[in-house]
């Protein structure tokens, strides 16, 4: 009994004392003295990560506009960044700073020629494509606030297209908040006649983070250009999914994010045209790193990381694109064939397959979401969850109050299996049937009555 | 050399499929396995002898990558609290 206390006294002791590697030093007293030390640590550790995916396994992951997990290939680009390599690339005096900065230029380069087709001196590092919308949006109004006052955008962008739009309104600046049909798409003559003599600028997202929807890019360049108006767009969702050239669309800006494309957290990139030449007035002031638009140490590993990401998604794009088109007409073909009263929103042909927004009639989204506990998805976007109003964009696409409160968002990406998909579907089914079977509303329309015809107040 | 190469291409093949099987995390393993497959799989009609070797230089680069990723997660996993 002494020998078990003291045993169990050495574990806390080793637990407390913070250190793991000093575990196997423990156990190895007892047992598997024939392993060497970094084989103790790794089984050691593979019997750590068992026990704890039985304690508790995670959910699979089925939210992928949300954010992506990092491919490993840029991991292991990034890393020596991290550990070694740690220079300021703008230091120009040692070794460190030289090294640091042709890290960063590759990634400019290898990022930038490959994937989107422009030059490398029109790429602007930011801490995201949030940033890079406000630089965008802020920066031209502003600079070209002494003859043209009027911007355009649509309904259905990101939180921070149109929270730059509110502010600049407050400024003194017209914004134009532009309608979407109910297929989510753009009306281009709207737009055209939308477009004055006193327009700066232009921002129409290329894939909508919430439907999927991908907006006619080419012909809005062509409009803006014509009329001689800046075009940007929030292209997080669609750089590195589906073929992207600047200068075939005539994009004048462009915001990339590296979290959206298997790449790190906190990066992202602005696309500012040369020619011919865009100005902005910088947000960020300081001491001229980046052409001046955006002041601040560029961070090396994150730009190395997000320079990966592109080179990798330009080499998979096609692949990726097959496989997640293949995955995605399996999720929704058996959704749609086992429940009826199932609505895609969004236009059906001109989308991105990898991002699917099913309204469940009858169906509750919370409660749904609630019920496919093991499954990560979410209703409407990560930005405006916390508040209880259905999604801004599905209100903008016309769908019905009660259809807008049920939808379900399913992002499938790079790394989602057959397997996960059809444990997805399976489950989504299943409670939905469960769902329904509580739901009055379902009985009442299985019985036949009209529920639009229905009034509900009745004192 | 193409003919040599041969059994080198399927130890290389079998070697990146062994290290694949290694990833603790059940997405990166199963892209892992699927990816080199259908990688080996699409090249595998490809017969100017240049172009092998370089094919199988990203392969060897590769295999580094995913065995260095793979202890990597391994031992960031245990310091999971």
């Amino acid at each position: 009994m002494e020998f078990g206390s003291g045993f169990k006294y050495c574990i806390i002791h080793q637990f407390s004392s913070g250190s793991l590697e000093s575990i196997p030093a423990v156990l190895g007293q007892f047992w598997n003295r024939q392993l060497t030390r970094p084989q103790r640590i790794r089984t050691v550790g593979r019997k750590l990560i068992k026990k704890h995916e039985q304690d508790e396994p995670r959910p699979l992951y089925m939210d992928f506009q949300a954010t992506t997990p990092m491919d490993p290939r840029v991991l292991d680009a990034m890393l020596p960044y991290q550990v070694n390599y740690y220079g300021n690339p703008h230091s120009r005096t040692h070794a460190y700073g030289w090294e640091s900065e042709s890290a960063m230029e590759t990634a400019r380069k290898q990022q930038v020629a490959d994937l989107i087709g422009a030059d490398p001196r029109e790429i602007i590092f930011t801490s995201g494509a949030t940033e890079s919308n406000n630089m965008a949006i802020k920066g031209v109004a502003r600079f070209y606030k002494a003859k043209k006052r009027h911007v355009i955008t649509t309904q259905t962008e990101h939180k921070c297209v149109l929270d730059s739009c509110r502010i600049l309104e407050s400024e003194g600046f017209d914004v134009t908040y532009l309608p979407v049909q109910n297929s989510g798409l753009l009306d281009l003559e709207l737009l055209e006649a939308s477009i004055r003599t006193d327009t700066s600028l232009v921002s129409v997202m290329t894939v909508n983070n919430e439907i999927g929807v991908k907006q006619p890019i080419k012909e809005i360049g062509q409009i803006c250009r014509s009329k001689g108006v800046f075009f940007h767009t929030d292209a997080a969702q669609a750089v590195g999914k589906i073929p992207i050239s600047i200068s075939d669309w005539k994009i004048d800006l462009m915001s990339i994010s590296g979290h959206k494309i298997y790449g790190p957290k906190g990066v992202g990139a602005l696309y500012v045209r040369r020619r011919p030449r865009v100005r902005l007035e910088p947000i960020q002031n300081g001491g001229g790193q980046e052409r001046g638009l955006r002041s601040g140490t560029v961070p090396t590993p994150l730009a190395v990381g997000l320079g990966a990401a592109c080179s990798i998604a330009q080499e998979e794009m096609e692949y990726d694109h097959q496989r997640v088109s293949m995955l995605a007409n399996r999720l929704v073909q058996k959704v749609m064939s086992e429940i009826p009263d199932v609505i895609m929103n969004g236009d059906p042909e001109q989308r991105y397959p990898g991002c699917i927004n099913l309204s469940f009639a009858y169906v509750e989204g919370e409660s749904l979401l609630m019920a496919l506990k093991d499954v990560a998805l979410s209703s409407g976007s990560a930005c405006t969850s916390a508040s209880l109003e259905p999604s801004y964009v599905l209100r903008a696409i016309g769908a019905d109050e009660d259809l807008a409160h049920s939808s379900i968002r399913f992002g499938i990406g790079r790394f989602t299996t057959e397997e996960e998909v059809d444990y997805t579907a399976e489950k989504c089914i299943e409670q939905v049937h469960r769902l329904r079977e509580m739901s009055p509303l379902w009985e009442m329309s299985q019985e036949g009555i009209d529920l639009k015809s229905i009034n509900w107040t009745q004192h | 050399m193409a003919a040599a190469a041969r059994s080198q291409v399927m130890s290389l093949y079998r070697t990146m499929l062994r290290e694949s099987a290694k990833f603790p995390s059940y997405n990166y393993r199963n892209y892992a396995l699927r990816r080199v497959r259908d990688a080996f799989k699409a090249n595998r009609n490809v017969e100017d002898p240049k172009a092998v070797e370089r094919l199988m230089e990203e392969g060897w680069q590769t295999l580094a990558l995913i065995q260095r990723q793979g202890e990597s997660e391994t031992s960031q996993q245990t310091s999971l609290n």
